[in-house]
């Protein structure tokens, strides 16, 4: 197999062991449009990553965090549905992204690579922030497992307990921006969005407790991003959609077994 | 008296020009159980999470025991059907826990039956005890229970307040409810504490301090019991009619009134 190949699997894969679990939680905290406009977001921090000098994964990871800090305190500050004010973000944030790349004379990128993915060409480099990224946000998710479940569950509940609510906010949005970072090599800002919440929402119908929906998500994604990198090489498809693709099969072939089930 | 496990003094507390409490005082001792009744908007759920912590009054103190371990029972849970989740592993976010100190937690408010029903699932009463073993299971000094029956059948409500009594009478724990269920509180509380942006009286339903055995017969008699709740009603009918002149009647030295 050629070494290009290897790279895409390793890096896929890391990528939806980690987004298994991560994804679990968004799905239950109700942040898949928070996740959503963060990625959006994640082209402008190209361009900061370029006008810096910098790596272009720390300053994605960079600028979605400080995005996601305004984020935050955006949703406190402005009167405006959480929807919105979420869908205006992505949307100004992207399009800011776009027009930032264009003035930029001397980077050149390829945007379609961006926008959904170019996970043939993922480098060493791509892996070594994958793995070194996931370790660190898995970590984290083991660590405050319990707490982000209990301040899920009912947060004033969590707070009388004594669990740092706030904290753990602001955590978690730094969990978030780390996992946009790492994945949009893989599958590009638009699609990040949906690696976090299929397989968790796919694999909700079989799990009984919190841990094994997070587990079979990662499981379920890893399946995905097999069959989607397979499917590109074979049939020449883009491997970004192609995951996604198959991915959103498996949800619609666990919803139809469900409901035979049921009836 | 033993020292208060929870003080309030003169606690003021605006929602933008809306005054929600007025220089309210309140304390809490160990194995009392003090009842906060009042109509709707009367600050109530408020007083409740000022005492907690989890809102910051205007003005006025809020004196713990150090140390305190508080129990708390919110008034509302709504759990979203994607999160899969056993009672179990619900009574565990609270504190970890081995799977015999949580099945002895549910039997003790005889909800043994759903430990491994997943939490959207069960009744409502069910919840509510649920919520009761999950404050239990931090072994606390104080529970605080936010309408703790809501959404329960009458005939449950009088189950769940004789379990509260009980509960009360095996650990020694301070209680602090919030209840609009009148007659059914009278029954179960050694202070009865009516709330109307103030406190508008304040006292010892004398049946049911001295007789804790009597009060679990009593709330199962609906007509004794609201007789009762009749009597206390003109009571503090009266006081919320003309509020301002009730505090000299009321023995209520030293209350401030914002």
């Amino acid at each position: 197999m050629d070494d290009f190949i290897v790279r895409a699997f390793v890096g896929g894969l890391g990528l939806a062991v980690i987004a298994g679990p991560l994804g679990s939680q968004v799905v239950w905290r109700r942040m898949a449009f928070f996740g959503d406009a963060l990625a959006h977001s994640a082209l402008l921090g190209i361009t900061l990553g370029f006008a810096l000098g910098i790596n272009l994964s720390v300053g994605i990871a960079l600028l979605c965090l400080l995005l996601a800090m305004l984020l935050v305190v955006l949703q406190r500050r402005v009167r405006v549905a959480a929807d919105t004010l979420l869908g205006i973000f992505a949307h100004s944030t992207l399009s800011l992204g776009l027009v930032a790349i264009a003035f930029m004379e001397r980077l050149r990128v390829d945007l379609i690579a961006y926008l959904f993915g170019d996970i043939l060409a993922v480098t060493i480099w791509d892996i070594a922030w994958i793995y070194a990224g996931g370790a660190v946000v898995l970590g984290a998710l083991v660590l405050m497992w319990r707490q982000f479940l209990s301040a899920t569950v009912h947060e004033e509940l969590a707070r009388v307990e004594g669990v740092p609510v706030e904290g753990l906010r602001f955590a978690f949005v730094l969990l978030i921006a780390i996992t946009v970072a790492a994945a949009m090599k893989i599958v590009g800002v638009l699609l990040i969005t949906a690696l976090l919440i299929i397989p968790a929402a796919t694999a909700r119908r079989f799990a009984r407790t919190p841990e094994q929906m997070a587990v079979l998500a990662a499981v379920i994604g890893v399946v995905a991003v097999a069959v989607g990198i397979s499917a590109s090489l074979g049939f020449d498809t883009p491997a970004g959609p192609s995951i996604v693709v198959a991915a959103a099969a498996m949800f619609a072939l666990s919803a139809v077994t469900r409901q035979r089930a049921a009836a | 008296m033993p020292e208060a496990l929870i003080r309030a003094r003169g606690i003021d507390k605006r929602f933008g020009a809306r005054a929600v409490l007025a220089g309210v005082d309140l304390a809490v001792h160990p194995a009392e159980i003090v009842t906060l009744i009042g109509p709707n908007g009367a600050g109530k759920t408020t007083l409740l999470r000022i005492l907690l912590g989890l809102v910051q009054a205007d003005s006025g103190t809020v004196e713990r025991k150090p140390g305190l371990r508080i129990g708390y029972m919110p008034q509302r849970v709504a759990i979203d059907d994607l999160l899969p989740l056993p009672v179990r592993r619900f009574l565990e976010l609270g504190r970890p826990a081995a799977r015999n100190a949580i099945a002895t937690a549910l039997a003790e408010v005889k909800a043994e039956h759903v430990i491994d029903s997943p939490i959207q699932a069960i009744s409502g009463g069910e919840l509510r005890r649920v919520l009761l073993a999950r404050a239990l299971l931090r072994d606390p000094e104080l529970l605080v229970l936010d309408e703790p029956v809501q959404g329960v059948d009458v005939i449950g409500q009088g189950d769940l307040f004789r379990l509260i009594l009980s509960i009360r009478d095996r650990r020694r724990c301070g209680v602090l409810m919030v209840s609009h269920d009148l007659h059914l509180v009278m029954a179960a509380t050694d202070t009865v504490l009516c709330l109307n942006q103030h406190v508008c009286c304040t006292g010892r339903p004398e049946a049911v301090s001295r007789h804790p055995e009597y009060i679990a017969l009593f709330g199962a008699r609906e007509a004794d019991a609201l007789a009762l709740y009749t009597h206390h009603h003109d009571h503090v009918h009266d006081a919320e009619g003309k509020v301002v002149h009730m505090h000299e009647g009321h023995g209520h030295a030293g209350h401030r009134h914002g």
